[in-house]
């Protein structure tokens, strides 16, 4: 659904989405790195479990939230990618470790 | 740990940037605090580093954000950034959280310049995954050189839905149509304005231009449009609309809409200075006179975070502020002030003269929130329907934070900024009074989500903690206690 125009020289960092590695350019929000990877949705709500996925991109929605190096809630589209950070999909409400 | 700066600047946009390198022209310590790693703001993202092999695609406008940057980047004036502004108490301390560490920045003066975001305007789908807004469409682009690969339809009204469509064109991308939303009533209502914008620069003529270049690449654009839904079930598949009485259908991976812009406040209703409704702009406005001088003793607002007025004026209204700082703190005398702040004030005045032709042309019509479907979400993340938000009225609520109360609508983790506004449109539609005299809704701190872990681990001075602290120096967590002093306003607009 959405693909990067950049030249491919640029240098590279390798995360994984969901367990699986990619390789996305230094420099780009984890929620680019979702959506060019064909995940359109980042999480079900904590309501209604809907898929939801990046919405405004600028931090203020809080649509785009996963869960990053375990840990959940965190804004895709504010995070920058790097070398071996985990992103997995979140799924309703963060839970609370006692 | 609590450290400290003269004065501190709140964004990093063209107001934040320009105000910065005002203040720090008259020899004032200056701290500029921005929630992006890089200087810029939203419109000129990335500005310095572009992903995209060439920029020009963008258009001229883009290019001018690089001369700012770079100015300000020279300047070697203090940049924190990728960091949120969570509170800032009574005395100015500003609270800070990077990286999940919590810290304390105590100012003199502050300038807010927080800049704006899209009004949201609910539809049915818009919750959708590959439903976004315009932009986000842009930053993407900006930042990360990511675009839509199957194609994306543009909705909306206002000038980024075209700049937008533009920009993909020149990019390459599949722009399956732009759905027009403008009501053919505008037209007639911003014609009388039009001589005065024309005034105001080359701003229509750019316009036209991206209008006649759409059109020559064969992009259909609809006019006329009402009643846009997104259909799909976990992802947008199509949109569907009403043009000139028929419904049609437009199969789409992508739909990117955008109804106009408002200023971002939750940061200035939080710190108590008053917001008055503009009827023009469609949207609150905290009160402040030219220089940026709000109601709150050593707090000014700047930029678009004080009314929309676009980038070029941002800067000049930044600059205003810095001048006002540079005099309040004795660097310069009143007479130095105005007579470096004239030849801005009237350049604002000249960029302004476009204001009313295009806040007449892309306004949003009031009956666009009595049309918003039951089902559609009205606060996204609580998922507070129309219908409820409608439901909660009848019962009762005569405003947002009445609403709130008796639905949840504006208690997710964006803490209002996508519902506010438009529940307090949709509260003056349902009980017929002017939305002037429908209660703001209410911010409060902290202004992002922040783990108690973090709270539990901010490092608090000694006198605060035990409760020696002097009345000027009172922790603002206290709210009930000191209130913010009132200063007065001068040149009030």
């Amino acid at each position: 659904m959405f693909k990067r125009l950049t030249d491919a020289s640029r240098p590279k960092v390798t995360v994984t989405i969901n367990g699986a590695p990619v390789e996305v350019p230094a420099g780009e929000s984890v929620a680019a790195a979702l959506i060019v990877h064909g995940e359109r949705a980042c999480r079900t709500t904590a309501v209604s479990a809907s898929a939801r996925g990046p919405y405004c991109m600028m931090g203020v929605c809080h649509d785009c939230l996963v869960r990053i190096d375990g840990v959940p809630n965190r804004q895709g589209c504010r995070v920058i990618v790097a070398d071996g950070m985990e992103i997995t999909h979140q799924s309703g409400a963060r839970e609370l470790k006692p | 740990m609590t450290g400290r700066t003269e004065c501190a600047v709140i964004g990093a946009g063209p107001a934040g940037l320009a105000a910065a390198m005002t203040v720090a022209e008259s020899g004032v310590d200056v701290t500029v605090i921005d929630s992006a790693p890089e200087p810029g703001g939203q419109i000129y993202k990335a500005v310095g580093r572009s992903p995209l092999p060439d920029t020009s695609a963008l258009g001229p406008d883009y290019a001018l954000g690089r001369k700012l940057v770079a100015a300000f980047q020279e300047s070697g004036i203090r940049h924190i950034g990728a960091t949120d502004v969570w509170m800032i108490t009574d005395d100015r301390k500003i609270a800070l959280l990077r990286n999940d560490q919590a810290s304390f920045l105590q100012a003199e003066r502050i300038i807010i310049a927080t800049g704006a975001q899209e009004r949201p305007v609910p539809f049915e789908g818009w919750t959708l995954p590959g439903v976004m807004n315009a932009g986000a469409g842009q930053i993407l682009v900006k930042s990360s050189g990511v675009v839509p690969s199957e194609g994306v339809v543009l909705a909306g009204l206002g000038p980024l839905v075209l700049l937008v469509a533009w920009q993909y064109i020149r990019l390459g991308v599949e722009v399956r149509a732009v759905l027009d939303l403008t009501p053919a009533a505008n037209y007639l209502r911003a014609a009388p304005h039009l001589p005065a914008a024309l005034l105001a620069g080359n701003y229509l003529a750019k316009g036209l231009r991206m209008q006649w270049d759409l059109r020559r690449a064969r992009v259909p654009i609809h006019t006329g449009v009402r009643l846009i839904r997104a259909l799909g079930t976990d992802a947008i598949e199509a949109v569907e609309f009403v043009t000139w009485g028929r419904t049609r259908r437009i199969e789409t991976p992508v739909l990117m809409t955008h109804f106009g812009v408002i200023p971002e406040t939750a940061m200035t209703r939080a710190v108590g200075i008053r917001h008055d409704w503009d009827a023009s702009q469609q949207c609150w406005r905290p009160k402040a006179d030219i220089w940026g001088n709000t109601e709150i003793n050593g707090v000014l607002v700047a930029g678009d975070a004080r009314g929309i007025f676009g980038a070029k004026s941002a800067e000049w209204s930044g600059r205003l502020a810095g001048l006002e700082v540079a005099r309040s703190l004795g660097r310069l005398s009143r007479e130095e002030r105005d007579a470096k702040g004239a030849p801005t004030q009237k350049a604002m005045t000249r960029d302004h003269r476009v204001r009313p032709f295009l806040e007449r042309l892309y306004a949003v019509p009031d009956h666009w929130w009595k049309d918003v479907p039951d089902a559609a979400a009205v606060c996204r993340c609580e998922e507070v329907t129309a219908g409820d938000v409608r439901a909660a009225m009848r019962a009762g609520a005569v405003g947002p934070n009445q609403v709130k109360a008796f639905t949840r609508a504006g208690m997710g983790p964006c803490q209002g900024r996508q519902c506010g506004a438009t529940v307090a449109s949709m509260a003056a539609q349902e009980t017929g009074r002017p939305i002037g005299e429908i209660d703001l809704p209410r911010s409060r701190f902290p202004l992002k989500p922040i783990d108690l872990g973090t709270l539990a681990a901010l490092e608090l001075p000694a006198a605060e903690l035990s409760g020696e602290a002097s009345a000027d120096q009172a922790p603002g967590m206290d709210v009930g206690g000191s209130k913010p002093q009132r200063a007065l306003l001068e040149d009030a607009e």
